[in-house]
C-alpha cells in the first residue's frame, strides 16, 4: 500500500480537466517518471504556479466539485503519482479519473461542501498538512497550530483496491 | 419493477459483485488506441502476462496522430502494432486503412445492441448509440480488459432524456447536445447513464445518435444509449444478415435491449427542440453555450471539421452544400478530417472532397490530429479555433489557443466569413 498524507496544494475551482492535470502534448511520453516535469502545466488559476514550491512539496491535493473531468487519460493519476501526490481530496470526482485514481491503488477522497470549505480556510497556512487514516477513515488537517477532524466515506471496493494496490493485482488474483 | 437498457446489460453481463455495489461485468468489446494502450502493453509483459484474453474481442487502431509525426509517436504507434501481430488480433488498423476510433469502428459493424464495450478513451461512450453499454476507462482497467476480458463499474443510474418536436432548419445533433450539455452542467450527470429517447432520436440517423452519445461525457456521463430500432438495424444489415431471416427479425430481436415502460429512471428531461437554435461554445467548458446568434462576429483564425463528434459523411454534406460555389474568408485557414477512408472515399465520389478544396480547405487524412491539440491543425497562442469536436478545455488544440465547439453547418459558415456566423443563411 502507498503511504498518504503530507503537505497540502490547494486548487481552488471546481471541474479542473485532466488536460489541465496533464495535458495532451506529453501523452507521447512512454514512461510515468517522464511525464513529472509537466504536471498542472495548463492550470490558469490565482496564485498558482505548477512549478513553484508548493506543488513539488505536495503529497495531497485539496479541491472542489468534478475534479478529474475530461479525457479518461489515466497520465492524470500518474502525474500526480510521479510528483509525490497520492491523495485528492474534493467535493466530487468525474467517474473515470475517481476509478483510475482507486485502479492506481491512490485515494480519491469526497467530502461535502462545508468540510471542503473548512479545509479550505487552512489555504493560508503556509504549514497546512493533510493525513489520512484509510482503517479508520478520518482525515484530519493541520495548519497555523489548528487542527480538524473529518470521517469519510470510501466504498469498499475502492478502498480494497487501495490495500491491494491496484485493479490489475486485485484482478488478477480473482478472475 | 422494469429495467432499463443498462440495468439489463448489467444483469446479463454479471462476472462477480465481490462488494455491494461493485459490478465486474464480460466484455464483448475492449478497443485500443496507440496513446493508452502502450503502457497496457508495457505493464502486462513487464508481469510476464503478455496475453489478450481473446484476440477476436479486441479492436486497435492507431489514430490519435497518424501518420506518426516524431519518433515518440512512431513508438507509440510500433509498440500498438508489434502488440498486435503478436497477439494475432484480426482486426488492427493501421496507416491506410485507419480512422478515428469511434467512426471506425461502428463503420466496421463492431457494435452491437446489448454489448459491453470499454476503451482507453473518454468518447468511448459513442457506441451506446446502437443500444449498448460503452465507457470509457483509464489504462489500468483496459490492462485487466485485455488480460481478464472484465470490467468493474459502479452500476449506474440512468437520465432519460426526452427530445421532443421536430429540428428546426440548420439545427442538428450537435446542437441539441450542447443545449442538453448546457442544461444538466458538466457533471450532470456523473455516474449515470444518459438515455436518448423520443420523436428528435426516432428520426436521426445512425451518425447523428453518435453525435449525441459522445458528447454525454461532457456531461460527466458513463454511457450514452439510445434504443436499438429499425434504423439500428439498417446500420447494421451488412453485419448481421446471416444471424437473422429478415430485418423485421432483427428488429424485433434487438427490442429486448429496450428499456422497459416501467423501468425506473433517476431523472428525466423532457426538451423540445423546436425553438432550438444553432449553438456554439464560448467558454473552456462544454456548458457554457450561447446561441449563434449571440456569438455572431466573435473572429477565429482556424476552422476544423472532423473527429469522432461530427467527421462523418452526413455533416460533410451538410458542409459541402453550404460551401459549393464559396470561398473562405482570406483571414481564416479551413481543414476538413474526414473520420475513416471510408468517409474519405465516399466524400470523393461524390464530389464533396473537390468542394471543400475549391473552397480553400486543406484536406487532411483521417485522424484524430487537431481535436486534441497534437497535429494536423495545432493552434499557437492566442488563436482562437471554430471546431466540430468535443472539447473546449483550455490549450486542448494547442497551448493558450481557445476552441468553440459547433455543428458542421456552423463551422462551415465560421469558414465562409472567418467568424461565428449564423448558417442558416447559407443552406441551400
Ligand atoms: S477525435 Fe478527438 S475526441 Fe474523438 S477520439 Fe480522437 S482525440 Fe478523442
Amino acid at each position: 500500500m502507498k503511504t498518504f498524507g503530507g503537505p497540502v496544494l490547494f486548487l481552488d475551482r471546481d471541474d479542473i480537466n485532466t488536460d489541465e492535470i496533464i495535458p495532451a502534448r506529453y501523452l507521447t511520453e512512454i514512461t510515468k517518471q517522464d511525464l513529472k516535469p509537466y504536471i498542472l502545466e495548463d492550470l490558469k488559476l490565482a496564485g498558482f504556479d505548477p512549478k513553484g514550491d508548493t506543488t513539488k512539496q505536495a503529497r495531497v491535493i485539496v479541491t472542489r466539485a468534478n475534479f478529474g473531468c475530461g479525457s479518461s487519460r489515466e497520465h492524470a493519476p500518474w502525474v500526480l503519482e510521479v510528483n509525490g501526490i497520492t491523495v485528492v481530496v474534493a467535493e466530487s470526482f468525474a467517474r473515470i479519473f475517481r476509478q483510475n485514481m482507486f485502479n492506481c491503488g491512490m485515494a480519491a477522497i469526497e467530502l461535502p461542501k462545508p468540510v471542503i470549505d473548512t479545509l479550505f480556510s487552512f489555504q493560508g497556512c503556509a504549514d497546512a498538512t493533510v493525513s489520512l487514516d484509510l482503517a479508520g477513515q478520518t482525515l484530519t488537517i493541520r495548519g497555523s497550530g489548528r487542527e480538524e477532524s473529518f470521517s469519510f466515506e470510501i466504498a469498499p471496493f475502492d478502498k480494497a483496491l487501495v490495500l491491494a494496490g491496484g485493479w490489475v493485482d486485485y484482478a488478477d488474483t480473482k478472475y | 419493477m422494469g429495467k432499463t437498457t443498462a440495468e439489463k446489460i448489467f444483469a446479463g453481463h454479471l462476472v462477480d459483485e465481490p462488494f455491494p455495489g461493485a459490478k465486474v461485468l464480460r466484455l464483448d468489446v475492449v478497443m485500443c488506441h496507440e496513446i493508452t494502450t502502450p503502457i497496457a502493453i508495457a505493464d502486462l509483459v513487464a508481469r510476464g502476462k503478455d496475453r489478450v484474453f481473446d484476440p477476436k474481442k479486441i479492436k486497435a487502431v492507431i489514430d490519435h496522430v497518424t501518420p506518426s509525426k516524431d519518433s515518440k509517436t512512431a513508438t507509440q504507434a510500433k509498440i500498438l502494432r508489434d502488440w498486435a501481430r503478436r497477439q494475432s488480433i484480426p482486426d488492427f488498423f493501421d496507416v491506410g486503412a485507419n480512422g478515428v476510433c469511434h467512426a471506425l469502428f461502428p463503420e466496421k459493424g463492431f457494435i452491437r445492441p446489448g454489448y459491453t464495450i470499454i476503451m482507453g478513451d473518454s468518447h468511448t461512450c459513442t457506441h451506446g448509440a446502437f443500444g449498448a453499454f460503452a465507457a470509457g476507462v483509464g489504462t489500468t482497467d483496459l490492462e485487466v480488459g485485455i488480460l481478464k476480458g472484465v470490467c468493474a463499474f459502479r452500476e449506474p443510474k440512468t437520465i432519460r432524456i426526452n427530445l421532443n418536436g421536430a429540428l428546426p432548419k440548420g439545427v442538428y445533433a450537435k446542437d441539441v447536445i450542447l443545449h442538453v450539455i448546457s442544461r444538466l452542467g458538466v457533471n450532470g450527470a456523473t455516474d449515470r447513464v444518459m438515455e436518448f429517447r423520443g420523436p428528435v432520436v426516432d428520426a436521426m440517423t445512425m451518425e447523428s445518435r453518435m453525435t449525441l452519445t459522445n458528447m454525454a461525457i461532457e456531461a460527466g456521463g458513463t454511457s450514452g444509449i439510445c434504443m436499438p430500432d429499425r434504423v439500428t438495424v439498417e446500420y447494421l444489415w451488412p453485419f448481421i444478415q446471416g444471424e437473422f431471416p429478415s430485418k423485421e427479425a432483427a428488429v424485433d430481436e434487438y427490442r429486448k435491449w429496450w428499456s422497459d415502460e416501467d423501468a425506473v429512471y433517476d431523472k428525466v428531461f423532457d426538451f423540445d427542440v423546436s425553438e432550438l437554435e444553432p449553438l456554439v461554445t464560448f467558454g473552456y467548458k462544454p456548458d457554457q453555450v450561447k446561441t449563434v446568434t449571440e456569438m455572431a462576429g466573435t473572429p477565429v483564425d482556424q476552422v476544423y471539421l472532423g473527429s469522432c463528434t461530427n467527421g462523418r459523411l452526413e455533416d460533410l454534406r451538410v458542409a459541402a452544400g453550404m460551401l459549393k460555389g464559396r470561398k473562405i474568408a482570406p483571414t481564416v485557414r479551413a481543414i476538413l478530417s474526414p473520420a475513416t477512408p471510408k468517409i474519405f472515399q465516399d466524400a470523393l465520389k461524390e464530389g464533396l472532397i473537390e468542394i471543400f478544396m475549391e473552397a480553400g480547405f486543406c484536406v487532411t487524412n483521417p485522424t484524430c490530429g487537431a481535436c486534441l491539440g497534437m497535429s494536423t491543425g495545432v493552434l499557437a497562442e492566442g488563436e482562437v479555433c471554430a471546431a466540430t469536436t468535443n472539447r473546449n478545455f483550455q490549450g486542448r488544440m494547442g497551448k493558450g489557443g481557445m476552441v468553440h465547439l459547433l455543428s458542421p453547418a456552423s463551422s462551415a459558415a465560421a469558414a465562409i466569413e472567418g467568424k461565428i456566423a449564423d448558417p442558416r443563411k447559407y443552406l441551400p
